[in-house]
């Protein structure tokens, strides 16, 4: 079993439509979106959702108020400013359980805390498992590393040879969790200054995993200059540039109808994507 | 004023945003700081040509055990809820990078053999590219809880200027930690339904908070309403519109903010200023 994940360091890269287009070319495989702050994977793929499980990935601590004596122990020692007069900010809240330890009176309980939730689906292309954050919750990470072992277990039941999955940008604890034992990264990036800023940051971050990297220019045709640009850096971090896909409205007009670019059958597009998955399926060795 | 511009996604044109605000209020000789939250990727620099002058490092505790004084009693590694801290024969092992600094094992440990010490986890720059002050965070590589860096950022808000905050992407805590507090927040979004998708979630993020919000539509398509219509469902206004248009996008490749490429947006993100502040007063 091989395990694909696209990235980008910055957002808005494309990576979700490249992602898209891959789930129509990889045959039957797990598609997976890691990108569980802002999951825009199903609005291409059209999931059906088969199983929706809660996500009790954090913990928060709680004051009952009749046993609390008010000595302020907990507040002065919160590192994260989560109580103030008596009170739990559970936003602020790290579930680190520090007051639950100093409280003389045991008037604080750690509670588990629904953060989210995630799924299993099935679409066109094959089983996919996806996720929503709760509104303004923290803790990605748990998440994301919980829809790849779901993946992973999936993949194992059916006998699928491949996990394809979209990544969250940056480069924090998400991005972190969604590399963790992938067996290649693709980083999208696009010839803009920023794009070219964040390269060298999401390449070094990648090469911490020991996984193969390879790296792909969105839009190239924008600047050729910059694209030429990337390339030597590229070059530089030793990573190949296996596509280059050129900037082409169809690409929006898929996102626009809801389905991957490759199944619009129109477009500049279309030929680079394919030839970018065959060079990643050779990388992978999957076919 | 403390506005923050903000999006669900990334590469929405939070940063053209920002900086061309600031620029323009800046060419009105008006006090402006901007600082650049999104310290995963910060990219405000880049369109500002702004040289830093001045660096700090951003510290975070974490713990170190004295052998001398340690008893071997494991209460450090059952208080750690992250299990950053392990007790394996007689080593104590520290996972700095799942540390959350939170204190517990060194206020817990019943030898008072764990001290905190410092550990590096990003830099903060400040730099004056005339008139702007800006502040820029930076996650150190191989470090990954970044909303550390963001307070420390925000720690520098000068409050005799116009504070403009380049946030970073999705709806998760560092965004939480860049926005908290601020009277106002410009959401950048496209009209796409990932771009609606992702707006959605700000727009929820931002209430829980209790900070008001209005949306700048990038590469604007006429017709394509589909933001349009979620914004008048939701009674949030739309402040601004910029056309999707090849030039835009190749001055952005370039590094150019857009009110230098085409310095007619100029009125237009002074009037984006204008709108926010009587959003504010009302
Ligand atoms: S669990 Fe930790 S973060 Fe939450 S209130 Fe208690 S001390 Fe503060
Ligand atoms: S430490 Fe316990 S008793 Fe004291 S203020 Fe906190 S909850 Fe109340
Ligand atoms: S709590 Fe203190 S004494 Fe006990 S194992 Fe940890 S460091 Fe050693
Ligand atoms: S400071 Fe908190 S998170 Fe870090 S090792 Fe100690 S108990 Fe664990």
């Amino acid at each position: 079993m091989k395990e694909l994940t696209i990235i980008s360091g910055k957002g808005g890269t494309g990576k979700t439509s490249i992602l898209g287009a891959f789930a129509t070319l990889a045959g039957k495989s797990v598609i997976c979106d890691c990108d569980v702050d802002a999951a825009n994977l199903h609005i291409l793929l059209q999931p059906n959702i088969k199983e929706t499980h809660d996500f009790y990935g954090e913990k928060k601590a709680e004051i009952v108020p009749e046993l609390c004596t008010n000595c302020g122990k907990c507040e002065e020692l919160c590192q994260f400013q989560a109580i103030q007069q008596g009170q739990i900010n559970p936003y602020a809240c790290e579930g680190c359980a520090v007051c639950y330890h100093v409280c003389p009176a045991g008037a604080v309980n750690i509670k588990p805390h629904l953060s989210g939730q995630w799924y299993i689906s099935e679409t066109k292309w094959g089983p996919m498992v996806h996720a929503k954050l709760g509104i303004a919750q923290g803790n990605s990470g748990l998440l994301v590393n919980m829809v790849r072992k779901k993946a992973r277990e999936i993949a194992r039941e059916q006998s699928l040879p491949l996990i394809i999955s979209d990544g969250p940008p940056g480069i924090g604890c998400p991005v972190i969790s969604s590399l963790a034992g992938t067996d290649m990264a693709l980083i999208v990036t696009e010839p803009t200054v920023s794009g070219i800023h964040d390269l060298e940051r999401i390449v070094k971050v990648a090469a911490g995993f020991g996984c193969v990297s390879a790296v792909c220019i969105n839009k190239y045709n924008l600047d050729e200059y910059n694209c030429r640009y990337i390339e030597d850096l590229a070059e530089r971090l030793q990573v190949p540039v296996i596509g280059r896909i050129p900037y082409d409205l169809t690409v929006t007009e898929a996102v626009l109808q809801g389905i991957p670019v490759t199944t619009l059958g129109k477009g500049d597009a279309q030929g680079p994507i394919q030839e970018l998955w065959q060079q990643v399926g050779n990388l992978l060795g999957v076919r | 004023m403390r506005i923050a511009v903000a999006s669900g996604k990334g590469g929405t044109g939070k940063t053209l945003v920002a900086t061309s605000l600031a620029i323009s209020l800046a060419e009105q000789k008006k006090p402006v700081q901007l600082l650049d939250c999104d310290v995963e990727e910060p990219n405000a620099h880049i369109f500002l040509k702004n040289k830093p002058n001045a660096e700090e490092t951003v510290f975070l505790p974490i713990p170190q055990v004295d052998y001398g004084l340690c008893q071997y009693c494991g209460k450090c590694a059952e208080v750690c809820q992250f299990n950053a801290i392990a007790l394996m024969k007689r080593t104590l092992v520290i996972f700095p990078d799942v540390c959350h600094s939170c204190g517990g094992c060194w206020h817990l440990c019943p030898a008072d053999a764990l001290k905190p010490v410092a550990r590096e986890v990003g830099t903060v720059e400040m730099g004056q590219s005339d008139p702007i002050k800006l502040v820029s965070g930076r996650l150190k590589l191989g470090t990954h809880i970044s909303p550390p860096v963001v307070k420390a950022v925000r720690e520098k808000e000068d409050p005799a200027s116009i504070i403009i905050i380049d946030g970073p992407p999705g709806s998760s805590c560092p965004v939480m930690t860049a926005v908290a507090g601020t009277d106002y927040c410009i959401l950048v979004t496209e009209p796409t339904p990932f771009g609606l998708n992702d707006l959605v979630l700000a727009v929820e993020m931002l209430r829980v908070l209790g900070v008001p919000c209005g949306v700048v539509i990038n590469r604007d398509v006429p017709g394509q309403d589909i933001i349009d219509r979620y914004c008048e469902m939701q009674g949030l206004p739309v402040l601004m519109r910029i056309p999707l248009q090849t030039q835009i996008a190749r001055a952005y490749a370039k590094g150019i903010p857009l009110v230098e490429s085409d310095p007619t947006w100029r009125a237009k993100f002074l009037e984006l200023y204008q709108r926010v502040a009587g959003e504010v007063v009302s």
